[in-house]
């Protein structure tokens, strides 16, 4: 957490012809052995830009972080971040000033519209994530989202790390199970029967957004548009219903619909202050873990709606000037191995689901991802129902751009 | 060497400000490179006055960065007319000083726990008074949309520092005489201080007058906490802007940035015409004489609202203590249903690290500005050059400038400096913000030095080194530690400086709490505040304790 003075090492003169050479190869045709790697990465520094709007999620890099130095040692440096967004202007305020090397941003928790940016920009890095050891584990059949983010290829440009799935979090001692709105429509019915008691984060956070894309996809007369980019014509077609609800349904939001929560986690905080009694969150163990913390109570619980929610995969990327690639990918490679995808998915943890194919590991990797009998609120794989892909980023940046035109005063 | 302390002190001030004024304002107009920013137009401006909510946005600005002036000037003047009739308030002075120690972001924190509709004050009454179980809805308490919680927040701090100014002032102006005379044409003493000390005192704190106007109008951390959020102020705006997905969003960012700065002179060059026709009334109110009630009336309501607010300031503090140790905390519950210590424990060690390089850059960006400031004081003592009060304004400038309209480009001159995200980078930044308060700390102190006793050492053959090692320091310890304890807090308050020098690498509390202050654990916030806190307030506590321990054997300086 504190920063150590951290001269822009320059790069020995070997290492960057080295690294020219791998820069400028044809992509992945000359990887270099993972040993090299390895070797290189010993005494570095991972200055690793990441979110932090959740604690668990710190103190998970914060382990991370040491192990990596135990074990590789590499330093990770967690670079907290309000919205991914910052660490994209700061390599772009890099290439800016001509510092095409030695960058500050090392690594950066990524996906969707920011890795898009990113690759439009030329500001990755890659190929990479083929290469690395642990990929051999990940799962690119059942979980598509592992190589195409938010309908986008990743290419080997970004690192899968872990998956997150939209539930609904709610205190079963104050909502029966049977009263749960299972749908958008419904959910605009149980708001005007408890007015004030429902929130979204504000559309500017990936949540907040990711709730509306939700809503979408379900009043959509034809969600398969949604994984080409959106245009003028499928745009206004596809988000008339949405908008339809919104309006009916925003008067009836926490604090008359005028003010939204920062993000995702502050919304426990608003349920633990007793102001909203149903919140969405983007990881299933959500519940579980707040319960463990204290922040919620024992009765709280998470649901899918009928339809299924919407999912993806968090990634890792590298900027194309990084000042310390190698550790930066032996951090990536160790976030695949089982070990940590056990750890991540651990509700005591973080609960977040792996992105390997449990069926590639041996039977004692296996064991590690077995589910502790005692573990309460989190919801069996049946209860999570089925994971609909990400819209193009394209629609997402239309509908916060729409959103404020509309309601913005 | 001496004799350039004033130029390497404005210099390190106002190089950088001006190198970030040219980054921030070529930007605006279209330039930069490197996201094919070649040619200069007006595209960023029109991105700028087509963004949904931005006339909502500059009207908030102006509103609720007027309105906290007037009231923190009013509750200030209110404050120092009843210290002398009212002896409660004397003994407020101290409470001043824990408000004025903490950064603001600790106090916005603390406020908004206190007055949401879950918040403090809602439990103290319900449900017994109020029939609430749960937290009502549709209460508009903070983050309303007129802003006033804003107001309050940034009152909290700005009315301590406008009291802490004029008693200052004070000094300069024989108030006894005054007050003295004013009494004996039959006014009341508040009204006497009101009519015949504050025109006297006024000119001279002028200028902390608009670094509070400048301060109200451009704030970020309280923003982000207090201010409704749909749209927020511009100053928030323009710092989300710049930390963008999308790049192109950095013109109109930068425009909003110089649009902030065109605000905030706007606004300081309107109060200072509008000063013109209100002396004139005011002149002519006073000269009538009389009792005037209504003015008696509003100076005492200024004067209990002041009070209210200290008392507010106070309960926010506690809350952020109160809320680092909560376990289950549940409405309508006024204290936590269970008590948990573990959070200290288990964050405790990152927490404590982060503290210490909080408590590094402060310590250093306040020993550099001691460092500047006395060797240009001391340089002015010794006839080299004008005093420093005509220049004083270039001292104030950094005050005055909205912090949002120069640290971008502060950002890509140190990129191309090679020195973001350093130590020293943020030491620097964070010294154009400290040195002008440490500065005005020392300045008064330092020129009613006894001229006696350095005539004495003098004579006894000491030259003007000696002099100013054994005479001037040691006599001066006490002013200088409280300078110091001033410029230390001033550098734990900084959040958008750490923000855009330390390249989001350097994390202090305050850039940990205004990131988590919407977070998933108030108790987590909580204990950032509190240590937020701490740190300022050890450090005035050093500097009051330190002269009476260095000071042992010799009583009278060890006052």
């Amino acid at each position: 957490m504190t920063s150590r003075r951290s001269p822009i090492v320059r790069h020995a003169l070997g290492l960057a012809v080295a690294l020219a050479a791998l820069i400028g190869s044809p992509s992945g045709s000359q990887a270099r052995e993972w040993n090299e790697v390895l070797a290189e990465a010993r005494g570095q520094t991972v200055y690793f830009n990441a979110w932090a709007g959740d604690p668990q999620t710190n103190a998970f890099i914060a382990w991370v972080g040491e192990e990596a130095e135990e074990r590789f040692g590499v330093e990770v440096e967690h670079v907290k971040l309000t919205d991914t967004a910052e660490a994209v202007a700061r390599v772009l305020a890099e290439k800016s000033a001509g510092r095409d090397q030695g960058g500050s941003v090392d690594l950066v928790w990524i996906n969707g519209a920011n890795f898009l940016a990113m690759r439009q920009q030329d500001l990755l890095f890659g190929p990479f994530a083929q290469d690395l050891p642990n990929w051999r584990y990940v799962d690119t059949t059942n979980k598509p989202s592992n190589v195409i983010d938010f309908t986008v290829p990743t290419e080997g440009y970004e690192s899968p790390w872990h998956m997150a799935q939209i539930v609904y979090v709610y205190d079963s001692a104050r909502i029966a199970a049977y009263d749960l709105p299972r749908s958008m429509p419904a959910m605009l019915e149980w708001v005007k029967e408890n007015p004030g008691r429902l929130t979204h984060p504000t559309v500017r956070d990936f949540l907040g957004a990711t709730f509306l894309k939700q809503a979408l996809y379900e009043l959509a007369p034809d969600p398969a548009v949604l994984q080409e980019p959106a245009t003028d014509a499928t745009f206004a077609a596809t988000v008339e219903p949405l908008w339809a609800w919104y309006d009916a349904l925003r008067p009836h939001l926490w604090r008359g619909g005028r003010e939204f929560p920062a993000n995702g986690p502050a919304q426990r905080q608003l349920m633990s202050d007793g102001e909203i009694e149903l919140y969405a969150a983007f990881n299933p163990a959500e519940a579980a873990v707040a319960i463990r913390l204290g922040t919620l109570p024992r009765t709280a619980r998470v649901y899918v709606p009928d339809g299924g929610t919407i999912g993806n995969t968090s990634f890792v990327a590298i900027p194309y000037n990084a000042a310390h690639k190698e550790a930066a990918m032996v951090v990536a490679d160790f976030l695949l191995s089982p070990e940590v995808q056990a750890r991540a998915q651990d509700p005591e943890q973080l609960g977040n689901f792996t992105v390997l194919d449990l069926a590639k590991l041996d039977p004692a990797q296996q064991a590690l991802f077995e589910r502790p009998a005692d573990a309460v609120a989190v919801p069996t794989n049946q209860e999570m129902g089925s994971m609909l892909l990400e819209p193009h980023p394209s629609w997402m940046t239309r509908i916060v751009e729409a959103w404020e035109q509309r309601y913005l005063p | 060497m001496l004799r350039l302390a004033p130029a390497i002190t404005l210099s390190l001030l106002l190089i950088p400000l001006l190198a970030g004024l040219i980054g921030t304002i070529l930007p605006a107009f279209g330039y930069l490179e490197a996201i094919g920013g070649t040619a200069l137009g007006l595209d960023g401006w029109r991105v700028l006055f087509a963004a949904p909510g931005i006339e909502r946005a500059v009207w908030l600005t102006l509103a609720s960065g007027l309105l906290a002036t007037l009231l923190s000037l009013l509750l200030a003047a209110g404050f120092c007319a009843a210290m002398a009739e009212r002896p409660a308030f004397p003994r407020l002075r101290s409470a001043l000083a824990l408000l004025l120690a903490s950064p603001p972001s600790t106090m916005a924190l603390g406020f908004a726990f206190l007055v949401m509709p879950s918040g403090w004050l809602v439990r103290l009454v319900s449900p017994w008074l109020t029939g609430w179980d749960r937290p009502p809805v549709g209460l508009a308490t903070v983050q309303d949309p007129l802003g006033l919680s804003f107001v309050a927040g940034l009152l909290l701090k700005e009315v301590p520092y406008l009291v802490l100014m004029t008693m200052a002032a004070s000094a300069q102006v024989p108030v006894a005489r005054t007050m003295a005379a004013a009494c004996a044409l039959g006014q009341p003493p508040a009204l006497a201080w009101v009519k015949t000390v504050f025109p006297q005192i006024y000119p001279q704190i002028r200028l902390p007058v608009f670094a509070v106007m400048a301060f109200s109008l451009s704030a970020v951390d309280v923003a982000m906490i207090l201010a409704p959020g749909q749209p927020p102020p511009l100053a928030v705006i323009a710092t989300r802007w710049f930390a963008d997905a999308d790049l192109q969003r950095y013109f109109p960012a930068a425009a909003a940035a110089v649009l902030q700065l065109v605000i905030v002179l706007g606004a300081i060059l309107v109060w200072r015409l509008a000063e013109i026709p209100l002396g004139w009334l005011g002149r002519r109110w006073i000269e009538r004489g009389g009792t005037s009630p209504v003015a008696a009336f509003v100076v005492r309501r200024a004067a209990d609202l002041a009070a209210l607010l200290v008392g507010l300031g106070l309960l926010a503090l506690a809350a952020m203590g109160v809320w680092s140790i909560a376990g289950i905390w549940r409405f309508p519950d006024l204290l936590p249903a269970e008590w948990r210590f573990g959070l200290w424990l288990r964050e405790g060690g990152p927490v404590l690290a982060t503290a210490g390089t909080t408590a590094i850059i402060g310590i250093a960006s306040a020993a550099l500005a001691l460092v500047l400031a006395l060797a240009c004081l001391e340089n002015e003592a010794r006839g080299g050059g004008r005093p420093a009060t005509r220049s004083l304004w270039l001292l104030y400038l950094p005050l005055l400038v909205p912090q949002i309209g120069f640290l971008f480009g502060v950002q890509v001159a140190l990129i191309r400096l090679d020195l973001d995200g350093t130590l020293v980078a943020v030491v620097w930044v964070h010294a154009i913000f400290v040195v002008p308060y440490v500065f005005l700390s020392l300045a008064d102190p330092f020129r009613a030095l006894d001229r006696r006793q350095i005539a004495a050492a003098a004579a006894l053959g000491a030259g003007p080194c000696r002099i100013f090692l054994a005479v001037k320091l040691p006599i001066l310890l006490r002013p200088i530690l409280i300078a110091a304890a001033v410029g230390f807090a001033v550098s734990v308050g900084q959040y958008l400086p750490t923000l855009f020098a330390g390249a989001g690498r350097i994390v202090t509390l305050t850039t940990e709490a205004v990131t988590l202050a919407g977070g998933a654990d108030r108790r987590l916030v909580g204990m950032l505040a509190v240590l937020q806190a701490s740190l300022p307030l050890a450090g005035y506590g050093l500097a009051l304790a330190a002269p009476a321990l260095l000071y042992r054997n010799r009583r009278d300086l060890a006052r």
